[in-house]
């Protein structure tokens, strides 16, 4: 018995791309990370540190 | 999309030129081809400029030399590191995304006329803050903390470069977008681009923070504001001013690939690794700065130790990765291609003739053993005591920006001289010297000063002989202390012949050299074992092997190295204070 070709789609389905290539391809979630993180650690949580430093009398 | 946009989309590339470049067989539009030489000749200018004053700093810091007078110290000291540590580095960052974006994806450039406006605000800033401390009342350093106040220009032209350069880091990621859209390239950018893209990120971050920062100081220098928190000021600037300095790591590490796949066919180890690699430098660099807070009471240790010890540490490990995948990828390519005898034949059969092969690894290894290393001491908390605000600091930094960066951007010159200006260096037996006399006087610079730190002496300082008759406590730095800094200056002049040789040969190549065409332009890339430039350049692809011999022992070397330094400084810190 002769088998169906199987339409194209069902023969190759789509591989679905790992999280981490999809985040390293995906320039604006690099930039949008690249700009939060050190924002958030470095400036707001100094910034909120020096703004609780008591005022000399 | 719109029709409008998608007929303004098809005028944008109808209207574009390109050739093809006989060398590599990229397109490249002519628009970005412009842009990557203006910003390459304006670095270089500014190279020029920077690279004298620091020669002068240098020497009037030898004490049986000390050629300038204070007054003159202090402004030429500003000069020197605003037109090497932003100037002359950003102006060629510029360079490195236009080419790393345009050229190597066979993209026609995003916004081209915007790249001029962003180019030449970037000049008259640059002018306008060198005009404001040449005439001798900005004379504030490179950091200008408040309250040391500067002319409102000084500022303003810092403001204006600032908003320059944001501009081509948009215009890079447009032609991203471009490429991706037009389908230059197929499936991930190559990693030299995603290289440039974390430079390109960084400097974002940096370029804001220094907009957050320097807009209000400008304000209080002009008297709209009255005060400005000094502590606030040092922490924000800082997210600049080291930051500007991450711009260069990410972007020289980019070059090493570049250069290391150009000469002799490199393809990355795990181009997942290296990518993750530069992961880390997006999530953690940035976080380095604030190591030059590390004495500041105001800030807690909690603060200070995350954002040093151990977020630093993880772009460390990116360094790390880097340091040992870019050696790895040249044995490998280089066992590939018969050089298989012992440990190190492929080293020693290395293009070492080629300028931008011996400037690569040159910053490569002076980067990793210098700079990387010394960079983890400043960053420790208990041990940043000892060199803080010393001449260990100014000592490591030279380290990373001028034998890592500047080295590594005097090589990449070597090829976009003749891939972009299409000129043949002039020359080259001089061009075959210039690496190794740059990077034995830069590395001497680095070493010496890191030495004179140790002992104490104060950066910044116009004179490091404290007499009785001018000074109420009079004080003495042990005498080898005058050896180092007399060794540092003789490594300037070193350093200052090997970067006017690179500025000689550069400047002598765009006017004179001979024109590039497709007889001549693999030739025109120096010595090169293959003869070819090698697809690794522009496409995703893996090395295919971890037997790497010779680069395990290096890695071997440089652990034992690292692991000495730092208990060696351990134990300087037990001795500090001793137990009577």
């Amino acid at each position: 018995m002769v088998e169906k070709p199987k339409p194209e789609s069902a023969a190759a389905p789509l591989e679905r791309i790992p999280f981490m290539q999809r985040l390293l391809d995906n320039p604006f979630l690099l930039l949008f990370i690249g700009v939060v993180v050190p924002t958030v650690i470095y400036i707001l949580w100094g910034v909120m540190e020096i703004t609780q430093i008591p005022l000399a009398k | 999309m719109s029709t409008a946009a998608t007929e303004s989309d098809y005028i944008g590339r109808l209207a574009t030129k390109f050739r093809t470049c006989p060398a590599t067989g990229l397109k490249v539009d002519l628009a970005a081809e412009r842009l990557i030489k203006a910003n390459a000749v304006a670095a270089v200018v500014f190279l020029m400029i920077g690279g004298t004053f620091g020669l002068l700093v240098a020497l009037t810091r030898w004490p049986a030399v000390h050629l300038l007078s204070s007054d003159m110290f202090y402004l030429v000291l500003t000069a020197h590191g605003l037109d090497v540590l932003l100037l002359w580095i950003i102006f060629f960052e510029m360079a490195i995304l236009y080419f790393a974006s345009a050229v190597i994806l066979s993209s026609r450039i995003a916004a081209p006329r915007w790249g001029w406006v962003g180019f030449a605000l970037m000049v008259v800033g640059g002018l306008m803050t060198n005009v404001a401390v040449l005439q001798g009342d900005s004379s504030v350093m490179f950091t200008s903390y408040v309250p040391l106040k500067a002319q409102p220009h000084f500022y303003l032209g810092l403001i204006l470069f600032a908003v320059g350069a944001l501009i081509g880091c948009f215009i890079f990621l447009g032609t991203l977008v471009i490429a991706k859209e037009e389908k230059t390239y197929e499936g991930s950018i190559p990693l030299v681009t995603f290289g440039a893209l974390t430079a390109c990120i960084i400097a974002v971050f940096t370029i804001a923070s220094g907009a957050i920062i320097l807009i209000p100081t400008f304000l209080w220098s002009v008297g709209y504001i009255a005060n400005i928190d000094t502590l606030t000021y040092k922490l924000v600037w800082w997210a600049m001013g080291h930051s500007s300095q991450q711009i260069n790591v990410s972007a020289h590490v980019a070059i090493w690939y570049l250069i290391a796949a150009v000469t002799v066919g490199a393809k990355p180890l795990s181009e997942k690794v290296s990518r993750t690699a530069f992961l880390l430098y997006i999530f953690f660099l940035q976080l380095a700065s604030a190591h030059h807070l590390l004495v500041e009471p105001g800030l807690s240790s909690e603060w200070k130790i995350v954002n040093t010890s151990y977020m630093m540490y993880l772009a460390v490990l990116g360094s790390m990765i880097h340091g040992m995948t870019v050696p790895g990828s040249i044995e490998a390519a280089q066992r590939k291609s018969g050089y298989t005898r012992g440990v190190f034949e492929w080293l020693r059969k290395a293009p070492w003739g080629n300028p931008a092969f011996a400037g690569m690894f040159l910053s490569l290894v002076m980067f990793g053993f210098l700079g990387g290393i010394s960079g983890v001491i400043l960053g420790t908390e208990q041990l940043n005591i000892m060199m803080h605000n010393t001449l260990y600091v100014p000592g490591h930094f030279h380290a990373t920006v001028v034998t890592g960066t500047t080295l590594a951007f005097m090589a990449a010159t070597y090829l976009i001289v003749p891939l972009i200006f299409q000129r043949q260096i002039i020359w080259p037996k001089l061009a075959r010297l210039q690496p190794y006399l740059f990077g034995l006087g830069a590395a001497g610079i680095s070493v010496f000063m890191m030495g004179a730190g140790t002992l104490g002496v104060a950066r910044r300082h116009w004179d490091i002989t404290f007499p009785a008759s001018d000074v109420i406590l009079p004080y003495g730095y042990p005498p080898i202390a005058s050896l180092m800094m007399g060794l540092n200056g003789l490594s300037a002049i070193l350093a200052a012949i090997g970067g006017a040789l690179y500025i000689a040969i550069t400047v002598g190549s765009i006017l004179f050299g001979k024109k590039v065409d497709a007889t001549n332009a693999v030739a025109s890339l120096g010595p090169m074992p293959k003869k070819i430039v090698h697809e690794a350049v522009t496409k995703y692809g893996d090395a295919g092997t971890w037997h790497l011999p010779g680069t395990y022992v290096l890695v071997g070397l440089f652990f034992t190295t690292f692991i000495l330094y730092y208990f060696v400084n351990w134990k300087y810190l037990s001795e500090l204070w001793p137990m009577q």
